[in-house]
């Protein structure tokens, strides 16, 4: 194959992905004169950001104004079981106000408190009101007014254009090979600094919120580049997903339903909640439904209800009530918010949610509970960065956004992603630039890396005969559904372990039928090695952790292990396979340590 | 479990303006929509069979397609709206030219967007912060509902069997006018743009734009009305068609 005749294209900066983290990223990079390329493999505006509903958390006070960075900073902390990289929650609870903000100066239209400032609703694990929402549909609002916004700022956007694999030149970034879905034909980018924001990797289990993007290709595209990838095993299971009919199974229910006043019951009609609030969280939890009822009519005094404690603890202890035979008919629990609010403001401020339940369920969220349960959502882990800079161990490899690790630790709260992603974007743009300003010479990309590139992907079309790709990913979701899931053990990971090297096979001799182009076998095929190395990294770290911490659960080592609070676990390529260890985590800055541990009222007194 | 018969159009590999339908028979689950019967003939029966799709659940507007000729989100089209003994027919949008099977080429559409002038706000208050009232902002959010499927695009007469792409955007892109120009902080002037370059004057006011829209967003009356009396107001007032003269241009203040 001759290299010379593929399409080649030079940019400073090559942003791989679309969603808000790209979008912000190559807004910031494009705005300082770097000739920018945005690669999706959707269409722009299609980005999983389209789908967040619940909102983005930021510490504005519109809505209490005793909020502040510092507490929604402590919040982070103690969502994520102080695993977080301390740097990253302390910039990210500082800046998200400001980028909430700007979004506004571009044409975002926010619901408005009755002064007509942004205004902001409860979520699970935050102190106060504090994410700014457009009804459910947040992030629509939030892709649309960065794309509209983004398009003028001169980047040139690449839709529907799967990135297969990164080049380097020594050990610098130099490029990536890419593939147009529509007609098959390669196309090779040559850039200086190249960012991922390419999201999670959720589609390797079968119930999940996740759109068939989420393959782990940022994770698994850095990681053979020789990045290293941390936090894995932090995988968030969203409490609240629909689980019937069967069709629909782990299609989210946003936090917002009980941000908005929503409970949980069991088969029983209790209340079940009461019953699992942690220790750690006691003291700013309601205990009895009365003072959670006067907490929903919006009594200062009042404590927070149970519903909203942090996702790991509300999906956990759904689970626990299944396991007890108190789960709904379909195995879940009964989230209701019509015993609650009026119909016409559950229809005002959960839209999507009404139509998605009237449309897809013949429920009416109005009159009727919901049936919901946990379904895998957001990836915690991924490519391990540098806290100010988001760059990787490969030079001028920068990752922001779901695909990087780092600011949420073992959970994240609700909300804090699409902050995440204008906050980090914004930042690994701005080191992008300072990285390309830098370089003095141009890297150079290596004809040899990138025939192979294109030889592994036409090879699927070419070989005689083989594996139905939708097969292979089916196996793949059913093993990590079953041995990967939101409660793990040894054997069951090391089942799941066993399994992939298997499974490593089947990818091997995938088959795709029919031409190159718009081709939903080959593209699936391409999906898959990404798939199964992110997979892979989740129960490797998983094996390694033992304790249970956040998102993270073991039945053979139940709770937090104090010990294992001085070690995230990082997975890197070895020369024989995947290389998983821990690393120590340094000590935290006195400051932030001090406002992780202060209490609230001294943090209210200083805010 | 039962089984169900589709109609699925198919593109001919070598000429991709060329196509037919093909049958499947698949076994089908409760509670599936169009775009899960795709999917399970896409794993089962044709690997190739393109088809676009994300959020599956009526968010983002990939999965626009004509079923049973009317255009609708395969994600949100229960099967059994239909007859359990009829077979549903799947094909692409027909107002832009076929990629392959169910996916069209929507790039004009990305084109008329570009071409919009962009938001351009006033300065904040004294204090930084911006201030609007919820009821100002209402009837602005109702258009930034648009998840962009396109399907008003793909039903408007104008653009459908017309062709006329070249002097008129299409409801979807006056919505977003509408959006702009109707936004409390933005002081751009879009007027003169909206009535030469992208046509309100073709549109008629038929509404089967606001009928298929999945967002249920009214179209014509809030948004393309609305922004039809503008035009007229500034182009058709005698004291306005004044000023204008005076002014030599069509700029507000
Ligand atoms: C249903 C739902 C509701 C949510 N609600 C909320 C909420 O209320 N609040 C909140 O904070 N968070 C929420 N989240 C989480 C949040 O939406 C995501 O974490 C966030 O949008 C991820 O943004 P991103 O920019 O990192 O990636 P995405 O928006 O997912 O974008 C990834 C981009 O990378 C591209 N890409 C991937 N691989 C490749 C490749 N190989 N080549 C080229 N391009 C590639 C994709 O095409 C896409 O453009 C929700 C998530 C879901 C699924
Ligand atoms: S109302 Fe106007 S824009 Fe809508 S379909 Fe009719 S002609 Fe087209
Ligand atoms: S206005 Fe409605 S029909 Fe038209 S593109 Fe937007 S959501 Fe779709
Ligand atoms: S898949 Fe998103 S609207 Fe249908």
């Amino acid at each position: 194959m001759d290299v010379s005749e593929l399409q080649t294209v030079e940019h400073d900066i090559l942003v791989i992905g679309a969603g808000g983290a790209g979008l912000r990223a190559a807004i910031a990079t494009a705005q300082q004169g770097k000739s920018t390329a945005l690669v999706s493999k959707s269409l722009l505006g299609k980005a999983h950001t389209v789908m967040a509903e619940g909102g983005c958390a930021a510490a504005l006070g519109n809505v209490d104004s005793r909020d502040s960075w510092e507490i929604h900073f402590r919040d982070t902390m103690r969502g994520g079981k102080f695993l977080n990289q301390w740097r990253m929650a302390e910039l990210h609870a500082q800046q998200a106000p400001e980028r909430v903000r700007e979004l506004e100066e571009w044409g975002a239209v926010f619901d408005r408190t009755k002064d007509g400032l942004i205004s902001q609703r409860n979520f699970g694990g935050h102190r106060y009101p504090r994410l700014a929402h457009v009804g459910d549909r947040t992030g629509l609002e939030m892709i649309r007014t960065l794309q509209d916004h983004g398009i003028h700022q001169g980047f040139d956007a690449y839709m529907e254009c799967k990135i297969l694999a990164l080049l380097k030149d020594g050990d610098r970034i130099a490029g990536a090979v890419g593939l147009w879905r529509e007609t098959g034909r390669f196309i090779v980018f040559k850039a200086a600094a190249v960012i991922l924001a390419t999201g999670g990797g959720g589609r390797a289990w079968r119930v999940t919120s996740n759109s068939w993007e989420y393959s782990g290709d940022g994770a698994a595209m850095a990681y053979q580049a020789g990045a290293e990838l941390m936090d894995m095993e932090f995988t968030q299971f969203h409490p609240t997903g629909m689980i019937w009919p069967p069709s629909v199974r782990g299609i989210l229910v946003t936090e917002g339903v009980r941000g908005d006043g929503g409970i949980l019951l069991n088969n029983k009609n209790e209340r079940f909640m009461f019953n699992y609030i942690p220790d750690r969280f006691a003291s700013e939890t309601a205990d009895s439904e009365e003072e959670a009822n006067r907490w929903l009519e919006g009594e200062e005094g009042a404590r927070r209800p149970p519903e909203l404690l942090t996702r790991d603890v509300v999906a956990r202890s759904i689970r626990a009530e299944v396991e007890a035979g108190r789960g709904s008919p379909h195995g879940g629990a009964f989230l209701n918010i019509a015993s609650r609010r009026e119909p016409d403001f559950i229809r005002r401020k959960l839209p999507s949610m009404y139509h998605q339940f009237k449309e897809l369920a013949e429920v009416d969220i109005t009159k009727d509970p919901m049936e919901v349960g946990p379904t895998l959502h957001y990836f915690m882990g991924g490519i391990r960065v540098d806290s100010d800079s988001q760059q990787t161990l490969v030079p001028g490899l920068f990752a922001c956004g779901e695909c990087a690790a780092g600011m949420h630790g073992a959970n994240r709260l609700g909300g804090n992603s699409l902050s995440d992603l204008l906050v980090f974007g914004k930042l690994a743009g701005d080191a992008a630039v300072e990285h390309v300003d830098k370089s003095s010479s141009k890297p150079a990309t290596a004809d040899a890396e990138i025939a192979a590139v294109v030889r592994n992907a036409t090879d699927i079309l070419n070989r005689e005969d083989g594996k139905n790709p939708f097969l292979v990913h089916e196996d793949i979701q059913e093993s990590m559904q079953q041995y990967v899931g939101i409660v793990r053990s040894k054997e069951d990971l090391e089942t799941a372990i066993a399994r992939m090297q298997e499974l490593w096979d089947e990818v091997s001799r995938v088959k795709a039928h029919g031409s190159s182009q718009f081709n939903a076998g080959w593209h699936e095929a391409l999906d898959l090695p990404c798939l199964l190395i992110t997979a892979e990294a989740v129960a490797r770290a998983g094996l390694l952790r033992e304790e249970s911490r956040g998102a993270h659960t073991r039945l053979d080592f139940e709770g937090e292990r104090e010990e294992w609070g001085n070690y995230n676990i990082v997975v890197r390529k070895g020369a024989d396979g995947m290389k998983v260890e821990k690393i120590e985590r340094p000590p935290p800055p006195q400051k932030l340590a001090a406002i992780a541990q202060a209490s609230l009222e001294e943090l209210e007194k200083n805010g | 479990m039962a089984e169900r018969k589709f109609r699925v159009w198919r593109s001919d590999a070598e000429n991709k303006d060329a196509g037919s339908f093909v049958d499947y028979t698949i076994d089908v689950d409760s509670g599936m929509v169009v775009l899960d019967a795709i999917h399970r003939i896409q794993a089962h029966q044709a690997n190739d069979l393109a088809v676009r799709w994300n959020c599956k659940a009526g968010k983002c507007g990939s999965c626009s397609m004509e079923i049973n000729g009317r255009p609708k989100l395969a994600c949100m089209n229960r099967l059994n709206e239909y007859d359990p003994a009829e077979t549903i027919t799947v094909q692409p949008l027909k107002s832009f030219p076929i990629i392959k099977d169910l996916v069209t080429d929507v790039s004009w559409n990305f084109e008329q967007n570009q071409k919009i002038a962009p938001f351009k706000p006033k300065l904040p208050e004294a204090d930084g912060q911006y201030r609007m009232k919820q009821a100002d902002t209402d009837r602005v959010q109702e258009f930034r509902k648009c998840i962009e499927c396109y399907l008003c695009q793909n039903v408007c007469h104008v653009l459908r069997d017309h062709q006329q792409k070249d002097n008129f955007v299409g409801p979807r892109f006056m919505i977003r006018l509408a959006s702009l120009e109707m936004h409390p902080l933005d002081r751009a002037d879009r007027i003169p743009q909206i009535r030469k370059e992208f046509g309100s004057g073709m549109c008629n006011i038929t509404k089967c734009c606001t009928e298929v829209c999945p967002e249920h967003i009214n179209i014509t009356d809030n948004g393309i009305i609305p922004l039809k009396e503008r035009v007229v107001d500034r182009y058709y007032d005698p004291v306005m068609w004044m000023w204008n003269k005076i002014t030599g241009g069509d700029k507000q203040g």
